[in-house]
């Protein structure tokens, strides 16, 4: 049997270097090259794999040591002393059912109201002539590009002191006061002024302007109505980028500390969770001895790596059972300007 | 003959109409919570804010809070020299960066789908707080300070750049591309979706124009740059732009962390908004100015 192989193996061979002789030494040229560029180029993307990986990696191994453990030089990547402490301290700081329940109740909330709406906006952009399309498209373009910090000082106030066009004022005798409740910010999804809404109205419309316009046409000859070929002929096709603004709005909205800070600052959620975990750690140590105490940094790190993986666990387990949905969506959109 | 004419036009006046409901969240949004706070804010920035029970009171101070910016307030000029500086350096590293990776990820090999889903990671991994975390972190900090000072001439671009220093080649611009270098960490996870777009890019590039270079006798560099390059410079735009954006608006950004730390804890809104507005004004005259030169340069090609 392997005689047989080894035969074959031997004929396959001087087949080749025939061939090779045949066109002059180019075939063998060539195949090298194949072979080494193959090499060159799987050592570079397992470099820039690792390198991406590493870290998470790390904070995998780092979460799972002892406080000794981090101090021993011995000890790199396998603890010696394995323990789950640092994931029940983290779970305990951050409040972590709680804050995962509301960051998931209103990622996924926000996150469909802003497509929805980004959906509509989009739509209007690609398939409507209409005055003035210009100069909307253009304040979409400015939404995109004005950094939400500009104004974060002024909203600030607007929501202090909220009211619309003094009707509040003439009925009450007094504005309302918004800040502290969830409502400013679904009020501004509900506006297209959410995290990014720009970016999504943008792609949504990029993507409308590429199904032919015939499809449209016949539903209006069929005697649909702009509505009933919006949500019967024209929704059903944008399926895929629906599907990946909707991943990108849920995980952004996940991982946000601005507009989380700024009008859910009294929601526990497991962004601004994570942000104030070594302030909450010094607190909770303080309770229980009494007394100042500083922390040491190395465990500081090492409650913060438990704190990071524990939030991006689910965006983990999203990413792999919805990885299409991110990436195949957004490359066959075709982005363009 | 008239009669159609008029139909026509209320057919275009009920679509326009229709145009305007679909869009109508957009421009409501729009002026209420861009505009108006936009507007407010500039106003603000010219005056001194006082919050006084239950109303806001601005008084008119002229540009001292702009003077205060630029000549009294120790760090503000510094931060913005250094972010900016930094944001140049940096995205013309992703793009390059973003453009070879996707260059390589075009190709046909094992396991590819893999590393796409792996080089994607980054872009729901690294954004918002997570971001900021390791920057903010004081520990890392000292360490990394720690690790440069014992290792200083241990790492490769350390050697590299001591020889080339002994050597007397220009010490300035190699500078940057050591620091580019170093720092590629940051890089490659800055630079999920503009991978994306290239490669979106790339896929609709025919290769029967390959196919045509190479009988004609054209290397595969050469049609990297009279191929590749030119069919996907509109991406290059639309890429540039967005690593501008998305650098300026990161949250471990130093200038955006100090505009947050006076408007929201000291609340300095004055002052905040002040500073704010001389970033945003920056921002936008680089991203102009920038986007200008290379739209001039975008070669389309239908």
């Amino acid at each position: 049997m392997t005689k047989a192989k080894a035969k074959a193996r031997k004929t396959k061979y001087s087949e080749f270097m025939e061939r090779n002789r045949k066109s002059n030494g180019y075939l063998l040229k060539r195949t090298v090259m194949k072979y080494v560029v193959g090499f060159c180029r799987f050592l570079l993307m397992f470099g820039l794999c690792f390198l991406i990986l590493q870290p998470i990696f790390n904070k995998i191994s780092i979460s799972f040591m002892t406080e000794s453990d981090l101090y021993n030089p011995t000890v790199v990547s396998i603890p010696e002393h394995f323990t789950t402490n640092n994931y029940i301290l983290a779970v305990q700081l951050m409040e972590y059912g709680k804050a995962l329940t509301n960051s998931f109740v209103i990622s996924i909330t926000i996150a469909l109201l802003q497509i929805g709406v980004c959906t509509l906006v989009g739509y209007g952009f690609a398939r409507f002539d209409f005055p003035l399309k210009k100069f909307w498209f253009a304040c979409v373009m400015m939404v995109i590009l004005i950094p939400p910090q500009t104004i974060s000082g002024s909203l600030h106030l607007h929501f202090r002191f909220f009211d619309v066009l003094g009707i509040f004022k003439a009925i009450t005798g007094s504005t309302i006061n918004l800040r502290g409740s969830k409502l400013p910010y679904y009020l501004m999804s509900a506006g297209c002024m959410g995290l990014k809404n720009g970016l999504y109205i943008y792609m949504i419309r990029q993507f409308f302007r590429n199904i032919p316009k015939e499809l449209e046409e016949a539903a209006y000859v069929d005697g649909c109505g702009t509505l009933k070929t919006f949500i019967r002929i024209m929704l059903p096709d944008a399926k895929p980028i629906l599907t990946s603004c909707f991943l990108f709005a849920f995980v952004w909205q996940w991982t946000d500390g601005f507009y989380s800070k700024m009008f859910l600052g009294q929601t526990v959620l497991v962004s601004t969770g994570l942000a104030r975990i070594v302030d909450s750690l010094g607190a909770f140590i303080q309770r229980i001895t009494g007394a100042t105490v500083t922390i040491s940094t190395a465990y500081a790190n090492c409650i913060l790596a438990t704190g990071t993986l524990l939030i991006i666990l689910p965006l983990i387990i999203l990413y792999l059972f919805a990885q299409k949905g991110f990436v195949e969506s957004l490359s066959s959109s075709g982005i363009k300007m | 003959m008239k009669k159609q004419k008029n139909k026509l036009a209320g057919l275009q006046k009920r679509k326009a109409l229709s145009g305007y409901l679909f869009i109508a969240p957009f421009i409501v949004g729009f002026l209420t919570f861009m505009v108006q706070p936009f507007c407010r804010s500039l106003y603000m920035s010219f005056c001194e804010v006082e919050l006084a029970a239950g109303k806001i009171d601005p008084i008119w101070k002229g540009i001292a809070n702009y003077h205060q910016a630029f000549r009294i307030d120790p760090e503000f000029t510094r931060l913005l020299w250094e972010e900016i500086s930094r944001m140049v350096l940096y995205s013309i590293a992703i793009m390059v960066f973003s453009f070879f990776v996707a260059l390589i990820l075009n190709q046909k090999f094992k396991g590819r789908a893999f590393v796409r889903a792996i080089f994607f990671l980054p872009v729901i991994l690294s954004s918002g707080v997570i971001l900021g975390l390791e920057s903010e972190n004081s520990v890392m900090d000292a360490m990394n300070v720690a690790i440069e000072e014992t290792a200083q001439g241990i790492s490769i671009t350390g050697a590299l750049e001591q020889i080339l220093r002994t050597a007397g080649v220009g010490t300035r611009a190699y500078e940057f591309v050591f620091e580019v270098i170093d720092n590629i960490y940051d890089i490659a996870i800055a630079s999920g979706i503009q991978i994306i777009i290239f490669l979106s890019g790339l896929q609709t590039i025919s290769s029967s124009m390959y196919e045509a270079a190479d009988i004609e006798g054209c290397t595969k560099w050469e049609s990297l740059w009279k191929i590749t390059f030119p069919m996907i410079s509109s991406l290059l735009l639309v890429n540039w732009v967005y690593t501008v954006i998305d650098f300026s608006m990161r949250s471990d950004n130093e200038v955006i962390e100090k505009i947050d730390k006076i408007t929201v804890e000291s609340q300095n809104y004055g002052f905040g908004s002040a500073m704010s507005w001389i970033y945003f004004v920056i921002i936008m005259a680089i991203v102009g100015v920038s986007s200008l030169i290379i739209s001039r340069r975008v070669y389309y090609y239908d």
